[in-house]
């Protein structure tokens, strides 16, 4: 291969948003290998201004189609916290199997839909239903019984109805529960075990690279951290959320609609691997022992192994979705109405792992209850600068590889982040100039 | 007869209305049997170079977007806008209502020329749409009645009625009755209530029926206890462009 490389993979596929991949190199020398986020903004922080705390989880769920839950998860928190709501344990309880639901549904469609294809080299997960059929309907059932849990519980599983600020306005049917309990028990558990498998089978396609970097993540000591938390590094400890602007430090770089981010060192990494480098100790035994069977061991420092991390995090969200499941239907459901009555105003700050990584939501309220500032950090915003540091560390090293192979490892690495362009803009394309 | 060959296409979105289709895990393998679908970047890598059916989803919000909508019109048979983004300008319009200037600087401030952005436009204001899905997100059903009558060669029967309509049927408490904000009275049915059905209000996700009469909607909510100012400010978060003429392209 010559010391020259281009690449351009305008619009890159199977990811959410648009962005392009761009690599040039000239003389042996790296001048340019970064990943371009082209989707036109959103301005979500501008239109926030002036609407009420009834009104603000409505438009941020609108951020995102695939993390909607997790937006209005975030986007409601952080409302609580500077109006002062507090929440019932039953509140708590539906909203964690949401973000469960939504966890694993998103790590589902990532995993089986969009890598798997890579590592069976077709173009996508169409001409799967012909070759691996059983594959692809397990998949399906368990999209569609996360799905169900987001549908019964909040009316829809994309932009979800009656989850607001102080609770719920429609409480589920204990009926509807016990359904939603034993069809993760039966059905759910079988098809993730499954799926497993045919990960296992295929763990010999995952490129393997290595870049140690920052990982950060929500991180809380009673449970493996997705709902609440605080903000843990992997370099340097635990913060609480108040201090996410000294740890994200959003920058504008002019290859990306989207802002990048950076902490204690040039880039850090949010998602599942950095959730289970973080966190594994907190995940179900049976989940941990899954992921020591798939060649998942803390520190991972290999990003495609995110993908291996979804599925590990598909099992715990199903196992503590039935002992969440088990806890509500044996205190029994109340019918009770969502608690509205400001005791403050102010500014609230709150975090969430949505299944991309960790998520900010920061909104100042006045006295009428009416947003006055209002900032969002995402996560693939948040990786965007390490993606584009795996990228410089790893087209030298598979340089000899030829061009449809670095440009296929490069499209698999950017996916292996599923990333969420859309929300990021609040994108993807591989370019190699030659 | 070779299948009808469809295709997906993505603009400023949440990519919410795709990702609901990918949702129909029972109807997906079914669907599969009757088209082609060709192009789909969220979820495949394949591209073409005409289709019978594009889907749009999104709006128009920057230069590139203008010049993609064309390209792909140009290409395609019949042109589906999908979703109220791509019907309407839906949410996204919510930032023509402000000064752009302003808006630029909130997010990207003093940086705030690196992106083109123009104020957010339906699909219909750049090129020319055959069928609607509205909606935020967009309906599972409406959208499965769509696609089988265009299959079957027929127009899709779309509803111009109001939720209210829809309410009624499901024998729902009526909303305002409660004391809440509702836009039931005056928005496009086609949800089946979904929203009222779950304790919350209508959002105007639809859009507003074709022979609104914004005047009444506002007395309607003045009467339940709505400021005229609340009233209309909450009438735009879906509808921004229905409702108002002037849209932002600078400084207002």
């Amino acid at each position: 291969m010559s010391r020259d490389l281009s690449i351009d993979v305008h619009h890159i596929t199977r990811v959410e948003g648009h962005g392009n991949i761009v690599v040039d190199m000239k003389n042996g020398e790296l001048r340019k290998a970064q990943l371009d986020i082209v989707e036109p903004p959103r301005f979500f922080e501008a239109m926030m201004k002036g609407r009420s705390f009834h009104e603000a989880a409505i438009i941020t769920s609108r951020i995102c189609g695939i993390c909607s839950l997790g937006h209005q998860m975030t986007s409601l928190k952080a409302t609580e916290a500077a109006l002062g709501l507090e929440l019932s344990e039953q509140t708590i309880k539906l909203r964690k199997l949401l973000v469960h639901g939504s966890t694993f549904q998103s790590n589902v469609l990532h995993a089986l839909f969009l890598a798997t294809p890579d590592f069976l080299n077709v173009g996508s997960v169409f001409p799967l239903v012909e070759t691996h059929k059983e594959v692809v309907l397990a998949a399906l059932r368990l999209k569609r019984l996360a799905n169900e849990m987001g549908e019964i519980i909040s009316g829809r599983a994309v932009h979800p109805i009656s989850c607001v600020p102080g609770g719920f306005t429609q409480i589920p049917t204990e009926d509807k529960l016990k359904y939603l309990k034993e069809q993760l028990e039966t059905q759910g558990l079988k098809d993730v075990a499954f799926v497993a498998e045919v990960l296992k089978s295929l763990a010999g396609e995952i490129p393997v690279f290595k870049r140690e970097t920052e990982y950060i993540s929500v991180y809380s000591d009673e449970e493996y951290g997705l709902y609440d938390g605080q903000i843990c590094s992997s370099d340097s400890g635990l913060y609480p959320v108040e201090d996410y602007l000294s740890v994200t430090n959003e920058f504008v770089v002019a290859h990306s609609s989207s802002k990048h981010a950076r902490f204690n060192r040039s880039s850090y990494m949010v998602g599942a691997l950095a959730r289970f480098n973080n966190s594994h100790k907190l995940l179900k035994p049976e989940a941990r022992d899954l992921a020591a069977s798939l060649g998942l061991v803390a520190p991972n420092f290999n990003p495609y192994m995110i993908t291996v991390a979804q599925v590990v995090e598909v099992l715990h969200c199903v196992l503590d979705s039935i002992d969440l499941l088990d806890d509500l239907l044996t205190t029994g459901l109340k019918q009770e109405k969502p608690n509205q009555q400001p005791t403050k105003y102010g500014r609230g700050i709150a975090t969430t792992e949505v299944p991309r990584g960790i998520l900010f939501h920061d909104y100042t309220y006045n006295r009428q209850g009416i947003i006055e500032a209002a900032n969002c950090i995402i996560p693939t915003g948040q990786n965007l600068a390490n993606i584009d540091d795996d990228m410089k560390k790893l087209v030298p090293e598979i340089l000899d590889q030829g061009k449809d192979t670095i440009t296929k490892k490069l499209e698999m690495l950017v996916r292996a982040y599923d990333p969420c362009i859309s929300c990021s803009v609040h994108m993807l394309d591989v370019e190699f100039v030659e | 007869m070779s299948k009808p060959k469809v295709a997906f296409f993505d603009f400023t979105s949440c990519e919410g209305c795709q990702l609901n289709k990918l949702n129909f895990e029972n109807d997906l393998l079914d669907m599969l049997k009757l088209v082609d679908i060709v192009e789909f970047r969220e979820a495949m890598d394949n591209r073409a170079d005409e289709y019978d059916i594009a889907f749009i989803e999104g709006s128009i919000s920057s230069p590139t977007c203008v010049e993609r909508i064309h390209d792909i019109r140009r290409r395609t048979k019949i042109l589906v806008a999908l979703g109220q983004c791509a019907v309407s300008g839906g949410i996204n319009a919510m930032k023509n209502d402000q000064p752009s200037e302003w808006v630029r600087e909130t997010v990207y401030g003093e940086d705030k020329y690196l992106f083109p952005s123009l104020p957010a436009m339906p699909v219909s204001a750049v090129v020319k749409v055959d069928y609607e899905i509205r909606g935020c997100p967009m309906s599972p059903p409406e959208y499965l009645h769509v696609l089988k009558s265009l299959l079957l060669g027929r127009k899709p029967e779309l509803k111009d009625y109001a939720v209210c309509v829809e309410c009624k049927l499901k024998e729902n408490e009526c909303v305002l009755d409660k004391g809440m904000f509702c836009l039931g009275p005056v928005t496009r049915a086609g949800c089946e209530a979904i929203c009222p059905s779950f304790g919350q209000y209508c959002t105007g996700c639809r859009g507003p029926v074709s022979d609104l009469n914004k005047d009444g909607a506002v007395n309607m909510l003045k009467a339940h206890g709505f400021s005229e100012a609340e009233a209309i400010k909450r009438m735009k978060m879906f509808n921004t462009n229905d409702l108002e003429k002037t849209i932002s392209w600078g400084a207002k």
